[in-house]
């Protein structure tokens, strides 16, 4: 079902012209087309239904693995609480050595230094450390305060930064203000990866996550991510759909790519590898790589490892083989 | 029970009979269903050939019960399981119709085989309270300590229901597995899976918490294998297991040191005095030193 909801005039680049005037911007966002609700959910619930066994089932779980953001984003995080999630994220099964490590440990900026750390301790330097910023999860302060805060994760070792949009900017129409904070956030984190989360539970409309993902890729984001994990609507299939459509569209129209990061409510290995038949059927193999496709998660890594060891040994695992987190 | 017979000119209404998984009543995974007949090969129903991931999916259930249930009072416990058999007493006829159409038993040997059923299971809700003080104790040390040892649930324990006799049998085997605050996987006898399946609706009728049992029907080997080999599940009942099945699940058990309850040899009398074995064999002894103090 492709949308094609790139604009045919637009030649390859960074599309500049659209973001010159507020109203240039929101031209060019509400001119994307409308999204048939009904089909996207009939489609994602299609491709829901494909069966994934054996051999393609251990590459999907060790993907999945290796795309996992191991998360924890409590007000409650301890410096040992870190450490324990980074030695999970660098042997997921001590009792199986081949299994992959995750991607990245997500933490709060404040733990970010000691993330790091820990993964340099474990011999884990491949595994990145994301941090959340930009006030995150409400995005509610000043720029100068999400721009310090995005400094202060960087400098204490963050490879990645999460940040939230200005949901409140975004819903009362001022897409101008929403994409130069985007830029200025980008511009704040030097080397390491943005991620722009959208809060699709707080976006109300299909059409509002695909004009935010468009807002946010021509803004510059490395990555567009679903939800912060914290409101009741998190990723679902129907959106993270929605969303590798832009990506793919965006590529298709100016030659960059961006990787998409569902967050928030994917919890089993069933639910990861429906994630990876819409990667694989909507923005095509190339996203198939932790440098383009990650899942923000907690529970989930648990239950991957549960089925990979029902794939190896043949007897079904239980949460006693793993670790409790 | 359902026969497609009319009687003045009525349509009977069919029962779909399920598998009861997590407190909720569902096909099989597979979408399976296999012949029941009676003792003369009459059709009786069809029921649900359960799979092994409707096994994999009452495990699931049974561990999420299980820390309430083993975390009940044994008093609350015993309540339940006595309002369980209030509620069998009040379906004493239907299942004793169930009963003779499933073993081809006489209607008065059936009620018997029914009665004798609630009575076991009154039988064993008395004990939820009592069997901490006839199994545990205060024992005497050569120190100044309590030493006091008290009995604890295993954990999840899939049970082999007895292939013969579909209603006593079974809750002969499933009660004491639930009196001391485990959680359970029935797999029902092949033959004569419906009393089970009805049980299964006065379970999720009697306050029992959802998932505490899960009900499977289908073949039993195809179904124990997987069970036997669970890494989450913690004992077995082998009651049903005929043949050469009982060693082969064994040794399966043997992976994560399951708790094994072996049938017994030759036919087993249901209507004898159970005994404490069947609540005993699935319980862990907690021993705890405390001083005196002064």
């Amino acid at each position: 079902m492709p949308t094609d909801a790139a604009p045919r005039d637009a030649g390859r680049g960074t599309l500049p012209d659209v973001t010159s005037s507020d109203a240039a911007l929101r031209r060019f966002l509400h001119g994307l087309p409308g999204v048939d609700a009904v089909g996207l959910e009939a489609r994602a619930a299609a491709l829901g239904t494909r069966s994934i066994k054996t051999s393609a089932k251990a590459y999907a779980l060790d993907l999945a693995i290796s795309m996992i953001d191991l998360t924890t984003l409590e007000g409650a995080d301890t410096p040992g609480k870190v450490r324990s999630l980074c030695a999970k994220g660098a042997s997921p099964d001590p009792g199986d050595r081949t299994a992959p490590r995750v991607a990245a440990i997500c933490v709060y900026p404040d733990m970010a230094a000691t993330a790091k750390r820990a993964l340099a301790d474990a011999g884990a330097d491949e595994v990145k450390v994301a941090s959340v910023a930009t006030a995150f999860p409400a995005g509610r302060a000043a720029l100068s305060v999400k721009l310090a805060d995005t400094r202060e994760a960087v400098a204490a070792g963050a490879d990645e930064i999460d940040m939230v949009i200005d949901r409140g900017a975004f819903l009362s129409g001022r897409y101008l203000q929403v994409f130069e904070e985007i830029r200025e956030v980008k511009q704040s984190c030097g080397d390491a990866h943005l991620k722009v989360i959208f809060e699709n539970g707080e976006l109300a409309t299909y059409d509002n996550i695909r004009r935010a993902s468009w807002l946010a890729m021509l803004a510059g984001a490395d990555f567009i991510k679903t939800s912060t994990g914290k409101v009741a609507v998190n990723a679902t299939p129907p959106n993270t759909l929605l969303m590798l459509e832009a990506v793919r569209d965006f590529r298709t129209s100016t030659g960059r790519q961006v990787g998409v990061k569902p967050a928030g409510g994917i919890r089993t290995a069933k639910d990861a590898i429906k994630y990876l038949v819409l990667v694989n059927e909507t923005a095509g193999g190339d996203w198939l790589s932790p440098d383009w496709f990650r899942f923000g998660a907690s529970s989930l890594l648990n239950d991957l490892l549960m089925q990979r060891q029902k794939l190896t040994t043949g007897r079904y695992s239980g949460p006693d083989y793993v670790t409790v987190d | 029970m359902s026969t497609p017979e009319t009687s003045r000119g009525r349509l009977a209404v069919l029962k779909t009979y399920k598998l009861y998984v997590g407190g909720k009543f569902p096909r099989s995974e597979s979408g399976r269903v296999y012949e029941v007949t009676d003792g003369k090969g009459q059709w009786l129903a069809n029921a649900p050939l359960a799979s092994r991931k409707d096994a994999r999916d009452a495990v699931v259930a049974a561990r999420k019960a299980f820390g309430g249930w083993s975390g009940a009072t044994a008093y609350n416990r015993g309540q339940i399981l006595y309002r369980i058999a209030e509620m069998l007493e009040g379906r004493r006829e239907q299942f004793a119709a169930e009963v003779a159409a499933a073993e081809g038993l006489s209607k008065a040997k059936a009620q018997a085989a029914t009665d004798a059923a609630i009575d076991r299971w009154v039988w064993y809700a008395g004990w939820s309270d009592k069997l901490a003080q006839v199994v545990g104790g205060a024992n005497p040390v050569a120190g100044p300590f309590f030493n006091l040892s008290t009995p604890e649930p295993t954990g999840v324990v899939a049970v082999l229901a007895p292939q013969r006799s579909s209603l006593l049998g079974l809750v002969s085997v499933l009660a004491p597995v639930l009196v001391g605050g485990n959680t359970a996987v029935v797999v029902t006898s092949r033959d004569a899976p419906l009393p089970a399946l009805s049980l299964a609706e006065v379970l999720a009728t009697s306050d029992l918490p959802g998932g505490v049992v899960g009900v499977l029907s289908g073949d039993t080997a195809e179904i124990a294998r997987p069970l036997a080999a669970h890494q989450d599940v913690n004992a077995i009942d082998l009651a049903g297991a005929e043949g050469g099945l009982a060693a082969e699940l064994e040794a399966a058990a043997a992976e994560n040191l399951k708790r094994v309850l072996r049938p017994t040899a030759g036919p087993a009398d249901w209507t004898a005095d159970p005994g404490l074995e069947r609540m005993t064999a699935f319980l862990e002894t907690k021993t705890v030193w405390h001083p005196v103090g002064a």
